[in-house]
């Protein structure tokens, strides 16, 4: 997709798996995989070094995943911690906080993060504060992954994407990885840690291909990256809105326009520190993000900008959103209601006084 | 008005002689300490030493004290809803600890962050202490889960009221523990009413367990929850059916004197239905009862009472002394600190 994806060879469909949890060796300390097989691998890793962490969810087992992110897993790890649920959110996610708290290590997927509004109050009034309200005495190790944000066509109820909205809860950490490289090391900290973290996938680019490191790395939480270097303009992004990001930075590059795009990877703890060194250099800043613009990343992060640097800014902070209605299912107006490169591009020439 | 069917008779005569002497005082004593315990935190709300939340359990004492005497700290788990002061004084919570809670201070069995509704202990097995009606049953089975998959041989017990069984976490929780056969019981905990709300105007058919369980292909065992010998029998038989793996769902016909909580004026029911209840309680049944088979004279009855009354004095001045959390609490573990 972009230049820092593109993989040396492409994946041979017919010769080699592209899912599962082995990548393809590349001979040089590198492999090739995507980004399902990287959560894979990351699950596939810690499950191998800890026997406490199970996975649980619906069809995560016999049927490799409903987007085959757990591909092979039961094959590897048997019935025992790779377990089917019955379609039960608030049930097994209620469950998982229990394990939690004596002594295991939950992986619960939700087949997409729409299906987590089940489960809403097991999420928020248990797990969120478990720690809390037990004066430390309960932290609650628990990774709730799955696709979030909207798939292709799928309208108003399988369209959610939920940064803003468990970012807003004291409790949780919540990470969207934009890669394949970003999603192991990150996945890998959240199997080792001890607090409840929203693991936000995107079922857009899971099929996105990176050549990363066969050697074991981690991602700390909190630690944004730059994927594009420039002067102009910082562009933040998360998840597949960094491609768009990235995308729209090509055509404004063709016009003299550079943007930096800054990509948080965790949007809690939020890198404020990263952004906020970006815009001290372009001046100008847009958030792009698959949330409602309504309390949003870019409401989160234009207000802490203002903060921290209110007198860097030359023009107001722009945000390319979800437009605020539910996921319509006509092309036409979904391609308009998602913060697409066209918008993105506007709002930084916007931005830029252009 | 509501009348209680009448649960199975139970020998009261062979269990107390199952119990022995010995046991039959010390459950006597903890369902004593208990209800002293929560009218002394109930004079303490009134003169505004604690505030919010307070639900007394006062009247259902039977119920916890019966089951939780068979499990084994460490091993097995316990969770219960908001009415949660009975089940962490049974499980052995330091008195002084859980009305230091209750007072808001940093000596309080959560460090003054969970209040009235919230008490938990790791080491002894306790899940909490949960405010929403029914949240706490998935989270029961889930240390039924862990016990199967740990294969400790501990089981979970999962306490909830009648107003929690029309929730969806009450049907998911039976529903995976029995596909999975957990070593999970369900407590019904009928007291008639969820909040103000009559049983029969909030679930569909009355005997709860009995008519519940069979949509699980579950047992289930139904008990009169003002009695402790029944519910102590009823505990060590359908304790043994879930540590074999099989989950069960109980129903305890009991009854609770006070409010839901400390604001309900009880408009609700009669005082006259109160009353009739009130002649059947609980302790003053194992007390009468142990007096007049002679494992208890008077003067050791009295002797018990002012231990179970100094215990609670010395809770209660504790707490007073006890400062409030320092404002470093305020936003510590909100993360684990590991």
């Amino acid at each position: 997709m972009t230049a820092f994806l593109k993989p040396r060879r492409p994946i041979d469909l017919k010769r080699e798996p592209i899912n599962g949890y082995k990548g393809i060796p590349l001979g040089d300390g590198s492999q090739l995989l995507n980004l399902r097989m990287a959560i894979c691998q990351a699950l596939y890793e810690e499950m191998k070094r800890d026997p406490t962490i199970f996975v649980m969810g619906e069809e995560v087992a016999q049927y490799n995943g409903a987007y085959k992110v757990t591909k092979d897993l039961l094959k590897k790890f048997g019935e025992q911690r790779v377990i089917d649920t019955p379609i039960t959110e608030g049930g097994f996610t209620g469950l998982a906080v229990g394990a939690a708290m004596t002594g295991l290590r939950p992986v619960i997927e939700y087949m997409s993060w729409n299906f987590s509004f089940v489960a809403f109050d097991q999420i928020v009034s248990n797990a969120s504060k478990m720690c809390y309200m037990t004066g430390g005495m309960f932290p609650i190790p628990l990774v709730m992954r799955g696709p979030n944000g909207a798939g292709p066509r799928v309208s108003s109820q399988h369209s959610h994407a939920v940064e803003a909205l468990y970012s807003h809860f004291p409790g949780l950490t919540v990470v969207s990885p934009s890669t394949p490289y970003d999603a192991k090391g990150l996945m890998k900290t959240a199997l080792r840690g001890h607090n409840p973290v929203c693991f936000l996938e995107n079922e857009m680019i899971y099929g996105l291909e990176q050549e990363i490191p066969v050697e074991e790395y981690l991602i700390p939480f909190g630690k944004g990256d730059i994927k594009r270097v420039g002067g102009d303009c910082t562009v933040v992004a998360v998840s597949r809105s960094v491609h768009w990001a990235l995308e729209a930075a090509e055509q404004l590059a063709r016009e003299g326009i550079e943007c930096e795009v800054v990509d948080p990877r965790t949007v809690k703890p939020l890198d404020i520190e990263l952004i906020a060194a970006s815009v001290r250099k372009t001046h100008r800043c847009v958030v792009v993000e698959e949330c409602y613009r309504t309390g949003g990343i870019g409401a989160e992060v234009a207000a802490q900008l203002m903060e921290l640097c209110f007198d860097e800014l030359d023009a107001p902070v722009g945000r390319v959103t979800t437009t605020e209605n539910p996921m319509p299912y006509a092309a036409n107006l979904e391609h308009e209601t998602l913060p697409k490169p066209h918008r993105i591009v506007q709002a930084v020439k916007l931005a830029c006084y252009r | 008005m509501t009348d209680r069917p009448a649960p199975p008779a139970i020998d009261a005569a062979a269990v107390r002689q199952e119990m022995g002497r010995e046991r039959a005082l010390r459950l006597l004593r903890q369902m004593l300490l208990v209800r002293r315990f929560e009218e002394r935190a109930g004079q303490a709300y009134e003169a505004k030493k604690i505030a919010g939340f307070l639900h007394l359990y006062i009247g259902q004492e039977a119920v916890a004290t019966g089951w939780l005497d068979h499990l084994t700290p460490g091993r097995d788990f316990a969770v219960t809803s908001y009415r949660c002061h009975a089940q962490a004084l049974l499980l052995g919570l330091p008195a002084r600890e859980l009305m230091a809670e209750l007072f808001g201070k940093v000596s309080g069995n959560v460090r003054g962050k969970g209040g009235s509704m919230h008490f938990f202990s790791k080491e002894k097995g306790l899940l909490g202490g949960h405010g929403i009606v029914g949240g706490q049953i998935p989270v029961g089975t889930g240390g039924a889960f862990t016990a199967k998959y740990l294969g400790t041989g501990g089981v979970s017990l999962s306490f909830f009221g009648d107003g929690a069984t029309p929730q969806g976490t009450f049907h998911e929780s039976l529903n995976m523990a029995n596909l999975w056969k957990l070593p999970a019981i369900y407590i019904i905990e009928n007291n008639q009413y969820g909040m103000g709300t009559a049983c029969h105007r909030s679930n569909a058919v009355q005997d709860l367990a009995q008519l519940k369980a069979p949509g699980y292909g579950m047992p289930s065992f139904t008990f009169d929850g003002l009695d402790l010998y029944a519910s102590w029998k009823t505990a060590q038989q359908a304790i043994a059916v879930a540590r074999a793996g099989q989950p069960v769902l109980v129903e305890a016909k009991t009854y609770r004197y006070r409010g839901h909580s400390v604001s309900d004026a009880g408009l609700y029911r009669t005082k006259e239905e109160v009353d009739r209840y009130k002649a059947l309680d609980p302790i003053e049944r194992v007390r009468a009862d142990l007096l007049a088979c002679g494992w208890l004279d008077q003067a050791a009855s009295d002797a018990m009472e002012d231990e179970v009354m100094q215990e609670v004095r010395d809770a209660v001045a504790f707490s007073e002394e006890s400062p409030e959390p320092p404002m470093s609490e305020l936003t510590r573990h909100v993360y684990a600190e590991v």
